[in-house]
């Protein structure tokens, strides 16, 4: 069951990019863009992987539409036409696509409790969490305590995002004396 | 859309549960999904939520951007605090077990807390503070009043 739904979701997002490639009205592409993100959020919740659903449905369908829309208004809503076909990056792609499923010829199945990331360090958290840390939710323990370094280089490269933006966009009121 | 009474009514219902729900994810973490970043995103998108609907200058009013910009700082510093009082409380950098005399399993509890406390702050502070400023550079780069109230509504 999960599978089908899980299918028909991919097929649709891949309905979806076609339509975001094939339109040249920015608008709809955003809008599109967001319809993706929704589906995306979707097949995480089907996967069960609610916290990334709630993430993407939240930053990719709500906040980073409202700033594609603020971006827009800056620009045309129109895509222009390219000056020459992209041959050459078009067959990089492709070469780099077909190497990409090379690769997943080499992992393990999906859902495999024999992969390797299952038996590394996975085994202690689910077996020692109870008496360390007793969060009932592992992925919070893992992400905050386990994994507590990560997280904080996570947050400082979320700061860094914002403190990057902050000085390309910051501009000074010129009201007054303008010392530059 | 300042003048659309349906959207603004909807809005005015929506926005203090949207906020309670930020808020259950985030204290609600230990034990089901979510945590820091969820909810921080999820106060954002409530913030952006609210600037849509009445105008930027309403939420500059709400949440100045002053603050948005303490708020990206702050979070970094609170979780690196937390690693900061593990030390001073005699274990390693983000040592939760020392955080409480008494129990360990406390210790990682209140460590947990206040990590993810400062990775919302963060998280929140730095998605408003991008929005703010998207949405402030059409407010300046036309300055006739016509432009500015469509930016300032958008």
């Amino acid at each position: 069951m999960d599978e089908i739904l899980i299918g028909g979701l991919l097929a649709l997002m891949v309905v979806t990019v076609w339509g975001i490639l094939r339109t040249r009205n920015l608008f709809a592409v955003v809008v599109l863009g967001g319809i993706y993100s929704f589906l995306t959020a979707t097949v995480m919740v089907a996967l069960d992987a609610v916290d990334v659903a709630m993430t993407e449905a939240a930053v990719g369908a709500g906040v980073s539409t409202v700033l594609l829309l603020g971006a827009l208004y800056l620009c045309r809503s129109e895509e222009a036409r390219p000056m020459h076909k992209p041959w050459g990056a078009m067959a990089l792609s492709a070469t780099v696509t077909l190497a990409l499923f090379h690769g997943t010829v080499g992992l393990p199945g999906f859902n495999d409790p024999q992969a390797p990331i299952h038996q590394h360090v996975a085994p202690r958290y689910l077996n020692e969490m109870k008496q360390e840390v007793d969060v009932p939710n592992v992925v919070t323990a893992v992400l905050a305590s386990y994994r507590g370094y990560d997280t904080l280089g996570e947050t400082t490269v979320v700061f860094t995002a914002g403190a990057g933006v902050v000085a390309l966009l910051r501009r000074r009121k010129r009201k007054g004396k303008d010392k530059a | 859309m300042k003048h659309d009474l349906i959207l603004r009514v909807i809005a005015k219902i929506l926005i203090p549960f949207l906020l309670l729900f930020a808020v259950y994810v985030q204290f609600h973490g230990d034990f089901g999904p979510g945590g820091g970043f969820q909810a921080g995103v999820i106060i954002a998108a409530a913030v952006v939520f609210y600037a849509l609907i009445f105008g930027l200058k309403a939420a500059h009013r709400m949440l100045p951007e002053s603050w948005v910009e303490s708020m990206m700082a702050l979070g970094v510093i609170l979780y690196a605090g937390v690693g900061v009082a593990g030390i001073v409380l005699g274990g390693n950098y983000l040592d939760y077990f020392v955080l409480d005399a008494h129990s360990t399993v406390h210790g990682q509890h209140r460590g947990i807390f206040w990590v993810e406390v400062g990775v919302a702050t963060t998280v929140s502070g730095v998605m408003l503070k991008i929005f703010y400023m998207f949405a402030d550079r059409g407010h300046l780069d036309r300055q006739d009043p016509a432009a500015s109230q469509e930016s300032a509504e958008l």
